[in-house]
Protein backbone atom coordinates (compact mmCIF):
# COMPACT_ATOMS: atom_id res chain seq x y z
CA UNK A 1 0.00 0.00 0.00
CA UNK A 2 1.26 3.46 -0.80
CA UNK A 3 1.33 5.86 2.13
CA UNK A 4 1.12 9.62 1.80
CA UNK A 5 4.19 11.75 2.52
CA UNK A 6 2.57 13.04 5.71
CA UNK A 7 1.80 9.56 7.04
CA UNK A 8 5.37 8.52 6.34
CA UNK A 9 6.72 11.63 8.03
CA UNK A 10 4.70 11.05 11.21
CA UNK A 11 5.53 7.35 11.13
CA UNK A 12 9.26 7.96 10.72
CA UNK A 13 9.36 10.88 13.15
CA UNK A 14 6.43 10.50 15.51
CA UNK A 15 5.77 13.63 17.62
CA UNK A 16 5.21 13.59 21.38
CA UNK A 17 5.77 9.89 21.99
CA UNK A 18 5.64 8.76 25.61
CA UNK A 19 3.70 8.89 28.83
CA UNK A 20 3.43 11.47 31.60
CA UNK A 21 4.58 10.62 35.12
CA UNK A 22 1.77 9.12 37.16
CA UNK A 23 2.06 11.81 39.87
CA UNK A 24 1.95 14.80 37.52
CA UNK A 25 -1.03 17.09 37.92
CA UNK A 26 -3.77 17.67 35.37
CA UNK A 27 -3.13 14.45 33.47
CA UNK A 28 -5.92 12.56 31.78
CA UNK A 29 -5.71 9.44 29.64
CA UNK A 30 -7.80 8.12 26.80
CA UNK A 31 -7.21 4.54 25.71
CA UNK A 32 -9.21 3.31 22.73
CA UNK A 33 -9.18 0.35 20.36
CA UNK A 34 -8.42 -3.29 21.02
CA UNK A 35 -5.47 -5.54 20.24
CA UNK A 36 -7.81 -7.95 18.48
CA UNK A 37 -8.70 -5.24 15.98
CA UNK A 38 -5.05 -4.45 15.35
CA UNK A 39 -4.91 -1.00 16.93
CA UNK A 40 -4.80 0.52 20.39
CA UNK A 41 -4.23 4.23 20.96
CA UNK A 42 -3.30 5.84 24.24
CA UNK A 43 -3.58 9.62 24.25
CA UNK A 44 -2.62 11.63 27.33
CA UNK A 45 -3.32 15.31 27.83
CA UNK A 46 -1.93 17.65 30.44
CA UNK A 47 -4.49 20.34 31.26
CA UNK A 48 -3.51 23.60 32.93
CA UNK A 49 -5.52 25.37 35.61
CA UNK A 50 -6.92 27.65 32.91
CA UNK A 51 -8.48 24.62 31.19
CA UNK A 52 -6.07 24.74 28.26
CA UNK A 53 -4.25 21.61 27.06
CA UNK A 54 -0.58 22.41 27.74
CA UNK A 55 0.94 19.19 26.51
CA UNK A 56 -0.01 15.85 25.00
CA UNK A 57 1.67 12.50 24.57
CA UNK A 58 0.72 9.28 22.80
CA UNK A 59 1.57 5.65 22.34
CA UNK A 60 -0.02 3.63 19.58
CA UNK A 61 -0.07 -0.02 18.68
CA UNK A 62 -1.25 -0.16 15.10
CA UNK A 63 -0.50 0.40 11.46
CA UNK A 64 1.40 3.38 10.07
CA UNK A 65 -1.82 5.35 9.56
CA UNK A 66 -2.88 4.76 13.17
CA UNK A 67 0.52 5.95 14.42
CA UNK A 68 0.38 9.01 12.17
CA UNK A 69 -3.20 9.88 13.19
CA UNK A 70 -2.37 9.85 16.88
CA UNK A 71 0.92 11.68 16.38
CA UNK A 72 -0.92 14.41 14.47
CA UNK A 73 -3.61 14.68 17.14
CA UNK A 74 -1.03 15.36 19.87
CA UNK A 75 0.15 18.36 17.85
CA UNK A 76 -3.36 19.60 17.19
CA UNK A 77 -4.72 19.48 20.75
CA UNK A 78 -1.84 21.43 22.27
CA UNK A 79 -2.89 24.97 23.16
CA UNK A 80 -6.56 24.18 22.69
CA UNK A 81 -9.32 24.32 25.30
CA UNK A 82 -11.16 21.08 26.00
CA UNK A 83 -14.11 22.16 23.88
CA UNK A 84 -11.85 23.15 21.01
CA UNK A 85 -10.13 19.77 21.24
CA UNK A 86 -13.50 18.01 21.16
CA UNK A 87 -14.32 19.87 17.97
CA UNK A 88 -11.55 18.06 16.06
CA UNK A 89 -13.23 15.73 13.60
CA UNK A 90 -11.92 12.52 12.10
CA UNK A 91 -12.54 13.90 8.62
CA UNK A 92 -10.01 16.68 9.28
CA UNK A 93 -7.44 14.12 10.38
CA UNK A 94 -8.12 11.90 7.36
CA UNK A 95 -7.88 14.87 5.04
CA UNK A 96 -4.65 16.20 6.54
CA UNK A 97 -2.97 12.79 6.26
CA UNK A 98 -4.63 11.85 2.94
CA UNK A 99 -5.77 8.53 4.39
CA UNK A 100 -7.19 6.02 1.91
CA UNK A 101 -10.74 4.73 2.57
CA UNK A 102 -9.52 1.50 4.25
CA UNK A 103 -7.64 3.61 6.80
CA UNK A 104 -10.46 5.97 7.77
CA UNK A 105 -11.00 3.92 10.94
CA UNK A 106 -7.56 5.14 12.14
CA UNK A 107 -8.76 8.73 12.08
CA UNK A 108 -12.00 7.76 13.82
CA UNK A 109 -9.97 6.08 16.52
CA UNK A 110 -7.86 9.22 16.97
CA UNK A 111 -10.99 11.32 17.38
CA UNK A 112 -12.30 8.77 19.90
CA UNK A 113 -9.00 9.02 21.78
CA UNK A 114 -9.44 12.78 22.23
CA UNK A 115 -13.00 12.29 23.49
CA UNK A 116 -11.86 9.56 25.88
CA UNK A 117 -9.04 11.70 27.28
CA UNK A 118 -11.32 14.72 27.81
CA UNK A 119 -13.97 12.51 29.44
CA UNK A 120 -11.31 11.10 31.74
CA UNK A 121 -10.22 14.64 32.69
CA UNK A 122 -13.79 15.71 33.44
CA UNK A 123 -14.41 12.58 35.50
CA UNK A 124 -11.27 13.27 37.53
CA UNK A 125 -12.32 16.89 38.12
CA UNK A 126 -15.67 15.74 39.55
CA UNK A 127 -14.03 13.42 42.05
CA UNK A 128 -11.48 16.00 43.24
CA UNK B 1 28.01 -5.53 -1.17
CA UNK B 2 24.55 -6.06 0.28
CA UNK B 3 21.76 -5.48 -2.21
CA UNK B 4 18.47 -4.18 -0.81
CA UNK B 5 15.72 -5.18 -0.42
CA UNK B 6 16.69 -8.64 0.74
CA UNK B 7 14.50 -11.44 -0.56
CA UNK B 8 13.31 -13.64 2.30
CA UNK B 9 10.05 -14.80 0.78
CA UNK B 10 11.11 -18.03 -0.93
CA UNK B 11 7.84 -19.72 0.04
CA UNK B 12 5.93 -17.19 -2.03
CA UNK B 13 8.05 -17.94 -5.06
CA UNK B 14 11.68 -18.56 -5.97
CA UNK B 15 13.80 -17.05 -8.72
CA UNK B 16 14.31 -19.37 -11.67
CA UNK B 17 17.74 -20.96 -11.29
CA UNK B 18 19.97 -19.64 -14.13
CA UNK B 19 20.70 -23.25 -15.14
CA UNK B 20 16.96 -23.81 -15.52
CA UNK B 21 16.45 -20.66 -17.58
CA UNK B 22 19.35 -21.60 -19.89
CA UNK B 23 17.84 -25.00 -20.52
CA UNK B 24 14.38 -23.58 -21.27
CA UNK B 25 15.32 -21.01 -23.91
CA UNK B 26 16.02 -23.33 -26.88
CA UNK B 27 12.54 -24.79 -26.44
CA UNK B 28 11.00 -21.40 -27.10
CA UNK B 29 12.88 -20.57 -30.28
CA UNK B 30 14.61 -23.59 -31.78
CA UNK B 31 12.78 -26.70 -30.57
CA UNK B 32 9.34 -25.14 -30.65
CA UNK B 33 7.46 -28.19 -31.90
CA UNK B 34 4.20 -29.43 -30.43
CA UNK B 35 4.96 -32.56 -28.41
CA UNK B 36 1.71 -34.02 -29.73
CA UNK B 37 2.89 -33.77 -33.36
CA UNK B 38 3.74 -37.34 -34.26
CA UNK B 39 4.51 -36.82 -37.93
CA UNK B 40 7.77 -34.84 -37.92
CA UNK B 41 11.02 -34.29 -36.01
CA UNK B 42 9.86 -30.97 -34.46
CA UNK B 43 7.22 -32.87 -32.53
CA UNK B 44 9.55 -35.76 -31.75
CA UNK B 45 12.18 -33.46 -30.25
CA UNK B 46 9.63 -31.69 -28.07
CA UNK B 47 8.09 -34.98 -26.97
CA UNK B 48 11.51 -36.35 -26.04
CA UNK B 49 12.18 -33.28 -23.89
CA UNK B 50 8.78 -33.55 -22.19
CA UNK B 51 9.34 -37.21 -21.38
CA UNK B 52 12.83 -36.55 -20.06
CA UNK B 53 11.39 -33.85 -17.77
CA UNK B 54 8.68 -36.25 -16.65
CA UNK B 55 11.41 -38.67 -15.60
CA UNK B 56 13.24 -35.91 -13.71
CA UNK B 57 10.11 -34.87 -11.82
CA UNK B 58 9.29 -38.50 -11.03
CA UNK B 59 12.84 -39.15 -9.86
CA UNK B 60 12.67 -36.46 -7.18
CA UNK B 61 9.76 -38.25 -5.51
CA UNK B 62 10.75 -41.81 -6.52
CA UNK B 63 7.66 -42.31 -8.65
CA UNK B 64 7.00 -44.00 -11.96
CA UNK B 65 7.18 -41.30 -14.70
CA UNK B 66 3.94 -42.69 -16.16
CA UNK B 67 2.17 -41.50 -13.00
CA UNK B 68 3.04 -37.84 -13.58
CA UNK B 69 0.48 -35.54 -15.26
CA UNK B 70 1.43 -31.99 -16.32
CA UNK B 71 -0.77 -29.15 -15.09
CA UNK B 72 -0.48 -25.37 -14.85
CA UNK B 73 0.58 -25.46 -11.19
CA UNK B 74 -0.31 -26.73 -7.76
CA UNK B 75 -3.67 -24.95 -7.68
CA UNK B 76 -4.81 -26.79 -10.78
CA UNK B 77 -3.33 -30.05 -9.48
CA UNK B 78 -5.26 -29.68 -6.24
CA UNK B 79 -8.48 -28.97 -8.13
CA UNK B 80 -7.99 -31.90 -10.49
CA UNK B 81 -7.07 -34.30 -7.70
CA UNK B 82 -9.83 -33.45 -5.25
CA UNK B 83 -12.70 -32.71 -7.64
CA UNK B 84 -11.57 -35.43 -10.03
CA UNK B 85 -11.50 -38.16 -7.38
CA UNK B 86 -14.62 -36.93 -5.56
CA UNK B 87 -16.61 -36.90 -8.79
CA UNK B 88 -15.32 -40.27 -9.95
CA UNK B 89 -15.81 -42.14 -6.68
CA UNK B 90 -18.49 -40.04 -4.96
CA UNK B 91 -21.38 -42.19 -6.08
CA UNK B 92 -19.76 -45.48 -5.07
CA UNK B 93 -17.54 -44.78 -2.06
CA UNK B 94 -19.44 -41.88 -0.54
CA UNK B 95 -19.58 -38.13 -0.31
CA UNK B 96 -17.47 -37.29 2.73
CA UNK B 97 -14.15 -35.42 2.56
CA UNK B 98 -11.55 -34.88 5.31
CA UNK B 99 -9.08 -31.99 5.27
CA UNK B 100 -7.40 -29.57 7.69
CA UNK B 101 -8.17 -25.92 8.50
CA UNK B 102 -4.55 -24.91 7.81
CA UNK B 103 -4.51 -26.19 4.22
CA UNK B 104 -3.81 -23.83 1.34
CA UNK B 105 -6.83 -22.01 -0.07
CA UNK B 106 -6.50 -24.02 -3.28
CA UNK B 107 -7.53 -27.06 -1.24
CA UNK B 108 -10.00 -25.37 1.13
CA UNK B 109 -11.87 -23.53 -1.61
CA UNK B 110 -12.01 -26.66 -3.75
CA UNK B 111 -13.52 -28.62 -0.85
CA UNK B 112 -15.99 -25.78 -0.24
CA UNK B 113 -17.06 -25.98 -3.87
CA UNK B 114 -17.66 -29.71 -3.46
CA UNK B 115 -19.76 -28.97 -0.37
CA UNK B 116 -21.93 -26.76 -2.57
CA UNK B 117 -22.28 -29.74 -4.90
CA UNK B 118 -23.60 -31.94 -2.11
CA UNK B 119 -20.46 -33.35 -0.52
CA UNK B 120 -19.90 -33.18 3.23
CA UNK B 121 -16.56 -32.08 4.69
CA UNK B 122 -14.75 -32.38 8.00
CA UNK B 123 -12.13 -29.71 8.67
CA UNK B 124 -9.67 -30.90 11.31
CA UNK B 125 -8.07 -28.38 13.67
CA UNK B 126 -4.31 -28.83 14.05
CA UNK B 127 -2.65 -28.97 17.45
CA UNK B 128 -0.99 -25.81 18.77
CA UNK B 129 2.28 -26.85 17.07
CA UNK B 130 0.53 -26.93 13.70
CA UNK B 131 0.60 -30.71 13.31
CA UNK B 132 -2.48 -32.84 13.04
CA UNK B 133 -3.20 -35.48 15.63
CA UNK B 134 -3.28 -39.01 14.17
CA UNK B 135 -6.03 -40.23 16.47
CA UNK B 136 -8.20 -37.27 15.61
CA UNK B 137 -7.62 -37.97 11.92
CA UNK B 138 -8.45 -41.64 12.36
CA UNK B 139 -11.74 -40.80 14.08
CA UNK B 140 -12.62 -38.35 11.31
CA UNK B 141 -12.31 -41.02 8.61
CA UNK B 142 -15.70 -42.59 7.93
CA UNK B 143 -16.88 -45.47 5.81
CA UNK B 144 -18.06 -42.97 3.22
CA UNK B 145 -14.90 -40.80 3.27
CA UNK B 146 -14.00 -40.73 -0.39
CA UNK B 147 -10.89 -38.54 -0.17
CA UNK B 148 -8.66 -36.94 2.45
CA UNK B 149 -6.35 -34.04 1.61
CA UNK B 150 -3.43 -32.98 3.81
CA UNK B 151 -0.46 -30.87 2.75
CA UNK B 152 3.08 -32.19 3.24
CA UNK B 153 4.54 -28.85 4.32
CA UNK B 154 2.55 -25.84 5.48
CA UNK B 155 3.18 -22.71 3.45
CA UNK B 156 3.02 -20.29 6.41
CA UNK B 157 4.73 -22.12 9.23
CA UNK B 158 6.71 -24.81 7.38
CA UNK B 159 5.66 -27.73 9.58
CA UNK B 160 5.79 -31.23 8.09
CA UNK B 161 2.57 -33.22 8.50
CA UNK B 162 2.90 -36.96 9.22
CA UNK B 163 1.86 -38.00 5.70
CA UNK B 164 3.34 -41.53 5.96
CA UNK B 165 1.11 -42.36 8.94
CA UNK B 166 -1.90 -40.56 7.48
CA UNK B 167 -1.45 -42.52 4.26
CA UNK B 168 -1.59 -45.84 6.14
CA UNK B 169 -4.81 -44.77 7.86
CA UNK B 170 -6.39 -43.75 4.57
CA UNK B 171 -5.32 -46.89 2.75
CA UNK B 172 -6.78 -49.19 5.40
CA UNK B 173 -10.02 -47.18 5.28
CA UNK B 174 -10.25 -47.33 1.49
CA UNK B 175 -9.99 -43.55 1.33
CA UNK B 176 -8.04 -41.84 -1.44
CA UNK B 177 -5.20 -39.76 0.02
CA UNK B 178 -4.17 -36.50 -1.67
CA UNK B 179 -1.11 -34.54 -0.59
CA UNK B 180 -0.30 -30.98 -1.67
CA UNK B 181 3.49 -31.07 -1.88
CA UNK B 182 4.01 -27.62 -3.41
CA UNK B 183 6.11 -26.49 -0.43
CA UNK B 184 7.87 -29.82 0.06
CA UNK B 185 9.81 -30.56 -3.12
CA UNK B 186 13.52 -30.02 -2.70
CA UNK B 187 13.02 -29.34 0.99
CA UNK B 188 12.53 -32.88 2.27
CA UNK B 189 12.85 -36.39 0.84
CA UNK B 190 9.64 -37.82 -0.65
CA UNK B 191 9.46 -41.47 -1.67
CA UNK B 192 6.23 -42.48 -3.35
CA UNK B 193 7.23 -46.15 -3.41
CA UNK B 194 7.00 -46.01 0.39
CA UNK B 195 4.29 -43.42 1.03
CA UNK B 196 0.68 -44.54 0.74
CA UNK B 197 -0.17 -41.41 -1.18
CA UNK B 198 -2.53 -41.71 -4.15
CA UNK B 199 -2.39 -38.17 -5.49
CA UNK B 200 0.34 -35.57 -5.00
CA UNK B 201 0.42 -31.97 -6.26
CA UNK B 202 3.61 -30.21 -7.37
CA UNK B 203 4.57 -26.73 -8.41
CA UNK B 204 7.71 -25.70 -10.31
CA UNK B 205 8.08 -22.11 -9.11
CA UNK B 206 8.52 -22.97 -5.44
CA UNK B 207 11.59 -25.02 -6.39
CA UNK B 208 13.52 -22.65 -8.68
CA UNK B 209 11.49 -23.49 -11.78
CA UNK B 210 9.21 -21.24 -13.83
CA UNK B 211 5.70 -20.12 -12.83
CA UNK B 212 2.74 -21.53 -14.69
CA UNK B 213 3.74 -25.18 -14.62
CA UNK B 214 3.07 -27.96 -12.16
CA UNK B 215 2.27 -31.62 -12.02
CA UNK B 216 -0.03 -34.13 -10.41
CA UNK B 217 1.09 -37.58 -9.41
CA UNK B 218 -1.75 -40.04 -10.06
CA UNK B 219 -1.00 -43.52 -8.74
CA UNK B 220 -1.63 -46.45 -11.07
CA UNK B 221 -0.81 -49.27 -8.63
CA UNK B 222 -3.39 -49.44 -7.11
CA UNK B 223 -5.03 -47.46 -9.86
CA UNK B 224 -6.64 -44.16 -9.00
CA UNK B 225 -9.10 -42.79 -11.52
CA UNK B 226 -10.12 -39.18 -11.89
CA UNK B 227 -12.80 -37.31 -13.75
CA UNK B 228 -11.02 -34.81 -16.01
CA UNK B 229 -11.69 -31.12 -15.31
CA UNK B 230 -10.27 -29.88 -18.61
CA UNK B 231 -11.57 -31.46 -21.79
CA UNK B 232 -10.01 -31.34 -25.22
CA UNK B 233 -7.45 -33.30 -27.14
CA UNK B 234 -7.10 -36.09 -24.60
CA UNK B 235 -3.56 -35.21 -23.60
CA UNK B 236 -2.02 -36.63 -20.42
CA UNK B 237 -3.93 -39.92 -20.37
CA UNK B 238 -7.11 -37.94 -20.99
CA UNK B 239 -6.82 -36.37 -17.55
CA UNK B 240 -5.68 -32.93 -18.62
CA UNK B 241 -6.15 -31.76 -22.17
CA UNK B 242 -4.28 -28.85 -23.63
CA UNK B 243 -1.07 -28.45 -25.63
CA UNK B 244 1.91 -29.11 -23.41
CA UNK B 245 4.07 -26.08 -22.63
CA UNK B 246 7.35 -27.69 -23.59
CA UNK B 247 9.66 -24.93 -22.36
CA UNK B 248 7.88 -24.74 -18.99
CA UNK B 249 7.98 -28.50 -18.63
CA UNK B 250 11.68 -28.60 -19.49
CA UNK B 251 12.23 -25.93 -16.84
CA UNK B 252 10.35 -27.87 -14.20
CA UNK B 253 12.29 -31.03 -15.06
CA UNK B 254 15.64 -29.28 -14.80
CA UNK B 255 14.61 -27.56 -11.54
CA UNK B 256 13.59 -30.87 -10.00
CA UNK B 257 16.79 -32.56 -11.26
CA UNK B 258 18.86 -29.89 -9.52
CA UNK B 259 16.72 -30.19 -6.39
CA UNK B 260 17.30 -33.93 -6.25
CA UNK B 261 21.04 -33.66 -6.72
CA UNK B 262 21.66 -30.71 -4.42
CA UNK B 263 18.95 -31.03 -1.78
CA UNK B 264 21.06 -32.69 0.90
CA UNK B 265 23.88 -30.15 0.92
CA UNK B 266 21.68 -27.15 0.16
CA UNK B 267 19.29 -27.89 3.00
CA UNK B 268 22.11 -28.16 5.52
CA UNK B 269 23.39 -24.74 4.49
CA UNK B 270 19.90 -23.24 4.69
CA UNK B 271 19.27 -24.87 8.05
CA UNK B 272 22.44 -23.29 9.40
CA UNK B 273 21.31 -19.86 8.19
CA UNK B 274 17.78 -20.32 9.52
CA UNK B 275 19.11 -21.35 12.92
CA UNK B 276 21.42 -18.33 12.93
CA UNK B 277 18.44 -16.10 12.14
CA UNK B 278 16.30 -17.75 14.81
CA UNK B 279 18.99 -17.41 17.45
CA UNK B 280 19.50 -13.76 16.57
CA UNK B 281 15.80 -12.92 16.69
CA UNK B 282 14.96 -14.93 19.79
CA UNK B 283 17.35 -12.64 21.67
CA UNK B 284 14.54 -10.09 21.43
CA UNK B 285 12.18 -10.33 24.41
CA UNK B 286 8.66 -11.65 23.93
CA UNK B 287 9.21 -13.33 20.59
CA UNK B 288 7.54 -16.63 19.77
CA UNK B 289 8.18 -19.17 17.03
CA UNK B 290 4.93 -20.28 15.39
CA UNK B 291 4.70 -23.99 14.62
CA UNK B 292 6.78 -26.96 15.65
CA UNK B 293 10.48 -26.19 15.31
CA UNK B 294 11.69 -29.80 14.95
CA UNK B 295 9.19 -31.16 12.46
CA UNK B 296 9.69 -28.34 10.03
CA UNK B 297 11.52 -27.66 6.78
CA UNK B 298 14.82 -25.83 7.27
CA UNK B 299 13.73 -22.91 5.09
CA UNK B 300 10.98 -21.52 7.26
CA UNK B 301 10.98 -19.29 10.31
CA UNK B 302 7.66 -17.81 11.40
CA UNK B 303 7.96 -15.54 14.41
CA UNK B 304 5.55 -13.35 16.34
CA UNK B 305 6.89 -10.18 17.94
CA UNK B 306 4.51 -9.51 20.78
CA UNK B 307 3.10 -6.00 21.33
CA UNK B 308 4.07 -4.83 17.84
CA UNK B 309 1.47 -4.52 15.11
CA UNK B 310 2.17 -6.42 11.90
CA UNK B 311 1.57 -3.77 9.30
CA UNK B 312 3.67 -1.13 11.03
CA UNK B 313 6.38 -3.75 11.41
CA UNK B 314 6.29 -4.55 7.69
CA UNK B 315 6.55 -0.81 7.06
CA UNK B 316 9.54 -0.57 9.39
CA UNK B 317 11.40 -3.39 7.67
CA UNK B 318 10.85 -2.35 4.10
CA UNK B 319 14.43 -3.39 3.32
CA UNK B 320 13.24 -6.98 3.68
CA UNK B 321 10.86 -8.82 1.35
CA UNK B 322 8.92 -10.97 3.82
CA UNK B 323 5.32 -12.03 4.43
CA UNK B 324 3.17 -10.90 7.32
CA UNK B 325 0.66 -13.04 9.15
CA UNK B 326 -1.44 -9.94 9.43
CA UNK B 327 -3.77 -9.57 6.51
CA UNK B 328 -4.14 -5.85 7.22
CA UNK B 329 -1.98 -5.25 4.19
CA UNK B 330 -4.76 -6.69 2.05
CA UNK B 331 -7.20 -4.19 3.57
CA UNK B 332 -8.92 -6.69 5.81
CA UNK B 333 -8.42 -6.81 9.55
CA UNK B 334 -8.37 -10.59 9.72
CA UNK B 335 -5.12 -12.07 10.98
CA UNK B 336 -3.70 -15.21 9.41
CA UNK B 337 -6.20 -18.09 9.53
CA UNK B 338 -3.32 -20.51 9.92
CA UNK B 339 -2.00 -18.82 13.06
CA UNK B 340 -5.52 -18.45 14.45
CA UNK B 341 -5.98 -22.20 13.92
CA UNK B 342 -2.93 -22.80 16.13
CA UNK B 343 -4.76 -20.97 18.89
CA UNK B 344 -2.50 -17.93 18.72
CA UNK B 345 -4.05 -14.78 20.18
CA UNK B 346 -5.05 -12.06 17.75
CA UNK B 347 -2.14 -9.89 18.88
CA UNK B 348 0.42 -12.61 18.22
CA UNK B 349 -1.19 -13.56 14.93
CA UNK B 350 -1.17 -9.90 13.86
CA UNK B 351 2.49 -9.46 14.76
CA UNK B 352 3.92 -12.45 12.94
CA UNK B 353 6.47 -12.40 10.16
CA UNK B 354 7.27 -15.31 7.88
CA UNK B 355 10.93 -15.45 6.88
CA UNK B 356 11.61 -18.05 4.20
CA UNK B 357 15.19 -18.63 3.14
CA UNK B 358 16.48 -20.22 -0.02
CA UNK B 359 19.23 -21.08 -2.45
CA UNK B 360 20.59 -17.56 -2.76
CA UNK B 361 20.31 -16.40 0.87
CA UNK B 362 23.65 -15.37 2.40
CA UNK B 363 24.99 -15.11 5.92
CA UNK B 364 25.46 -11.36 5.41
CA UNK B 365 21.76 -11.01 4.59
CA UNK B 366 20.79 -12.94 7.70
CA UNK B 367 22.99 -10.76 9.91
CA UNK B 368 21.56 -7.58 8.39
CA UNK B 369 18.06 -8.93 9.07
CA UNK B 370 18.83 -9.65 12.72
CA UNK B 371 20.21 -6.17 13.31
CA UNK B 372 17.34 -4.47 11.51
CA UNK B 373 14.73 -6.35 13.53
CA UNK B 374 16.45 -5.53 16.81
CA UNK B 375 16.41 -1.81 15.95
CA UNK B 376 12.87 -1.64 14.61
CA UNK B 377 11.20 -3.83 17.23
CA UNK B 378 12.79 -1.63 19.86
CA UNK B 379 11.51 1.51 18.18
CA UNK B 380 7.96 0.20 17.72
CA UNK B 381 7.77 -1.05 21.28
CA UNK B 382 8.73 2.42 22.52
CA UNK B 383 5.59 3.49 20.68
CA UNK B 384 3.39 0.65 21.90
CA UNK B 385 0.97 1.17 24.79
CA UNK B 386 0.66 -2.62 25.02
CA UNK B 387 4.39 -2.98 25.61
CA UNK B 388 4.20 -0.29 28.28
CA UNK B 389 1.35 -2.13 30.02
CA UNK B 390 3.28 -5.38 29.80
CA UNK B 391 6.32 -3.69 31.35
CA UNK B 392 4.06 -2.45 34.16
CA UNK B 393 3.06 -6.04 34.83
CA UNK B 394 -0.47 -5.79 33.45
CA UNK B 395 -1.88 -9.01 32.00
CA UNK B 396 -3.41 -7.84 28.72
CA UNK B 397 -5.83 -10.74 28.56
CA UNK B 398 -7.61 -9.34 31.64
CA UNK B 399 -8.09 -5.86 30.17
CA UNK B 400 -11.58 -4.84 29.05
CA UNK B 401 -11.02 -3.29 25.62
CA UNK B 402 -13.39 -0.81 24.13
CA UNK B 403 -13.91 -2.71 20.88
CA UNK B 404 -14.59 -0.61 17.82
Amino acid sequence: MAYSEKVLDHYENPRNVGSFGKEEEGIATGMVGAPACGDVMKLQIKVGKDGVIEDAKFKTYGCGSAIASSSLVTEWVKGKSLDEALAIKNTQIAEELALPPVKIHCSILAEDAIKAAVADYKKKQETV
Amino acid sequence: MLKLPIYLDYSATTPVDPRVAAKMIPYLTEHFGNPASRSHPFGWTAEKAVEEAREQVAALVNADPKDIIWTSGATESNNLAIKGAAHFYGETKGKHIVTVTTEHKAVLDTVKELERQGFEATYLEPQSNGLIDLDQFKVALRKDTVIASVMAVNNEIGVIQPIAELGELCRSNGTIFHVDAAQATGKMPLDLTQLKVDLMSFSAHKTYGPKGIGALYVRRKPRIRLEAQMHGGGHERGLRSGTLATHQIVGMGEAFRIAREEMATENERIRMLRDRLMKGLMDIEETYVNGDIERRVPHNLNISFNFVEGESLIMAIKDLAVSSGSACTSASLEPSYVLRALGRSDELAHSSIRFTLGRFTTEEEVDFTIKLLHDKIGKLRELSPLWEMHQDGIDLSTVQWAAH
